[in-house]
């Protein structure tokens, strides 16, 4: 089924990108927030009208141009709307709209807030022809663009180096990935090739993919995974993302919890063809998404900044969404991306409108006793707190508890990937009520000149809050056990899964019971520890290397960017000078030396060259005389 | 009774020889451009015995282009040696090599 709708739904954000990146400065700070907005309701109108035209079978497709023609080879500027992208737009319009009403709020003290707006709209505009392309080309345009804004909107306060300094991390650790997808990409397309299908159409993907070598399908899905461990911020890819938090809280919200960084969960959802091919790798992502979860929830514990619990927290929980992916419940894992994005952005933006009204204060341990004095924030917090928990009847009760049953049920799953997912969640529910305690209950600890001008927020910023809220509840209530709306919805996309399949019975009402158990022994624990003044001390060597993140960024420098700066320093230093230049300098001094010893012949003389030219044509008489 | 062409030839030839000799030697650029002069004009006296010999008259015609040649070219020569000498003070080729690096 052709349609021309869906070129409109990138389209709306670029053009209020560059109109805003144009006008912005002139037509007023207030009207650049307006329109950007608007832009992206537009767009989500029409992701809401895709969604209506959909059925789970159906696929719409709207071609703009050929992009590429180079026989046999041709790649198309083509969008195409699944079941998948459906879920997956109407996230990113939807919670990106929100996101956006709250940033009127947000940045409006701001100066850039048109240039803020412009990128904003410029990452939606990506985000949407990645998740539309029906090729992978095109997906790495969309995969490249939102990862260049992510990197513009982390180094938005660029007054301050350390923001630029952790927009440059973001941008090199992706880059990683962003080398490994690419090789991915190359790998496929040449074995495509091999098949005689020279295409790297999606559908043209499903329909070869059987016919792929299960070796280089392990190969070709490794690669991507290694990929989507840079832009999903997975074991040992993940460093970026805590640091990312230097960004403005919506952007946090928007791309470090909510959109881009599922892009690689997206990614592999999108290609579960090519994944269920290669085992080894499922269990490898199963394995590393396991192990993320767990290592992220653990820092997550010991951290005091209010935007980094909630960084470790999205790196915990995709791990989570990972797990799913590498068991074969890639529909769990995009209910989960789902749910997420709900309750992540909620947070984030619940966090956004206590930094508001701390004067820009981030450490939790300066905060305390705002439940009263911004309860809008704190019950929509405590709501999202309580879907990161999983706490019923919310939505991150529903996905995670999917998540545990497939990890334990599925044919790949095993017991001990449910029990790091299981360990995951009571450190879940205990971080995040930690926070919760620590910020909102007990007295101020607050200075003076901060607590008197603590205020709520404006309602440009409480209503998205109140929605996200809303959503973290009733997200979870598509895939009630009784009802399941949510599989039947992305079956044809994603495939079956069935933990049935399993032989052996499980007792999921059991599963349940100890996943909600564990969820409640760490909020009882939050409680004990945190809940009126804290009681207990925060130190030690365990607390330590908690609050220092295992040390693994000082691991990595002295890994990676010390050896690495070494050799640039050495190549910049010797190499550079002594070979380089000296192999250029050389040849010219080569070449000096030659026509050093030529130009004596150049006396500068006329005679010289008459006479010169007198014996040639001699010589040239003497030879036709002789021939 | 009439000389035989050989003459002719061997004279120019000579004369010629004595021009180029003139252009290649001597240090003097009033007297490269006589010996100039003096080679066109051997080339003449080789057209003007071919042309009576052979009792054809396109040698002659030849030959007065070839004066009119010379005498644009001794025109043209003389001035820029003027002019060199103006500005350098000799008229010695030697010292003629502004142009050498």
């Amino acid at each position: 089924m052709t349609t021309n709708l869906l070129r409109w739904i990138p389209l709306l954000p670029l053009a209020a990108a560059v109109l805003n990146v144009f006008f912005g400065g002139r037509w007023g700070k207030r009207f650049a927030g307006i329109l950007a907005s608007a832009a992206v309701f537009g767009s989500f109108l029409i992701a809401l009208r895709v969604f209506m035209l959909l059925s789970p079978d159906a696929v719409l497709r709207d071609t703009l141009y050929t992009w590429i023609e180079s026989e046999p080879f041709k790649a198309q500027v083509s969008f195409q709307a699944d079941a998948l992208t459906a879920v997956m737009l109407l996230v990113i319009t939807g919670i990106g709209f929100l996101i956006h009403l709250y940033s009127t709020g947000y940045m409006a003290h701001d100066e850039g807030e048109a240039r803020f707006f412009a990128y904003l709209n410029l990452f939606v505009f990506f985000m949407s022809v990645l998740v539309l392309a029906d090729n992978l080309l095109l997906f790495f345009v969309g995969w490249e663009g939102v990862g260049l804004c992510s990197f513009l909107l982390i180094g938005f306060w660029y007054e301050d180096p350390a923001n630029t300094t952790a927009g440059n991390k973001a941008f090199i650790v992706n880059r990683i990935g962003d080398f490994a997808f690419l090789l991915g990409m190359l790998l496929l397309f040449w074995e495509m090739n091999r098949l005689g299908v020279p295409s790297l159409d999606f559908a043209a993907l499903k329909d070869a993919a059987a016919r792929i070598a299960p070796d280089t399908a392990v190969l070709i899905t490794l690669l991507f995974f290694i990929g989507a461990t840079g832009k999903s911020a997975q074991i040992p890819l993940y460093v970026w993302l805590p640091d990312a938090m230097a960004g403005p809280t919506p952007v946090s919200a928007l791309i470090h919890a909510a959109t881009m960084v599922t892009a690689g969960v997206y990614l592999t959802a999108r290609l579960n063809f090519l994944f269920v091919l290669a085992p080894y790798t499922l269990s490898l992502i199963a394995i590393i998404g396991a192990a993320t979860a767990l290592f992220a929830g653990t820092i997550a514990v010991a951290q005091n900044d209010i935007k980094r619990v909630l960084a470790y927290s999205t790196v915990s929980q995709l791990g989570y969404m990972f797990l799913a992916a590498g068991v074969g419940a890639f529909s769990a894992a995009v209910f989960h991306l789902f749910t997420h994005a709900f309750f992540k952005a909620c947070l984030f933006l619940g966090a956004g409108s206590v930094i508001h009204a701390m004067g820009g204060e981030q450490d939790m341990r300066k905060m305390g006793g705002l439940r009263r004095r911004l309860p809008a924030t704190y019950w929509t917090y405590l709501i999202a707190g309580l879907a990161l928990a999983g706490i019923p009847p919310t939505a991150g009760f529903f996905s995670k508890d999917r998540i545990l049953l497939e990890a334990y049920a599925s044919p790949h799953g095993s017991l001990a990937l449910w029990l790091v997912g299981w360990i995951t969640a009571g450190l879940t529910a205990f971080y995040m009520f930690r926070q919760l305690f620590l910020v909102f209950h007990g007295t101020s600890r607050a200075p003076e000149s901060v607590q008197a001008h603590v205020h709520e927020s404006p309602a440009a910023m409480t209503i998205p809050l109140i929605v996200l809220a809303l959503g973290s509840i009733a997200a979870g209530w598509l895939a009630l056990p009784s009802r399941d709306v949510w599989d039947p919805w992305l079956q044809a996309v994603l495939g079956r899964s069935n933990p049935a399949e399993h032989g052996e019975a499980v007792n999921e009402t059991l599963l349940v019971a100890l996943t909600v158990g564990i969820a409640l022994v760490g909020i009882a624990a939050a409680y004990f520890l945190y809940g009126r003044e804290r009681r207990v001390r925060e130190d030690g060597p365990l607390w330590g290397t908690l609050a220092q993140k295992y040390y693994i960024d000082e691991l990595y420098d002295f890994l990676f960017v010390r050896p690495f700066t070494a050799a640039a320093n050495w190549l910049a230093r010797a190499f550079d000078p002594g070979i380089i230049d000296g192999a250029v300098n050389g040849v010219a001094g080569l070449v000096r030396g030659i026509s050093a010893s030529g130009r004596r012949l150049q006396s500068g003389n006329v005679q010289h060259y008459l006479f010169a030219f007198l014996i040639g044509t001699i010589l040239i008489f003497v030879y036709w005389l002789r021939r | 009774m009439q000389a035989p062409i050989e003459y002719y030839l061997v004279l120019s030839a000579v004369l010629f020889a004595i021009g180029v000799a003139g252009v290649v030697i001597r240090r003097d650029v009033i007297v490269i451009l006589m010996s100039i002069e003096l080679m066109l004009n051997a080339v003449n006296l080789t057209f003007i015995a071919f042309s009576r010999f052979m009792g054809s008259v396109e040698g002659q015609v030849i030959v007065f282009f070839v004066m009119t040649v010379a005498a644009a070219e001794a025109v043209v020569g003389l001035a820029i040696v003027i002019s060199v000498f103006r500005f350098r003070q000799t008229l010695d080729p030697r010292d003629m090599q502004l142009l050498k690096w």
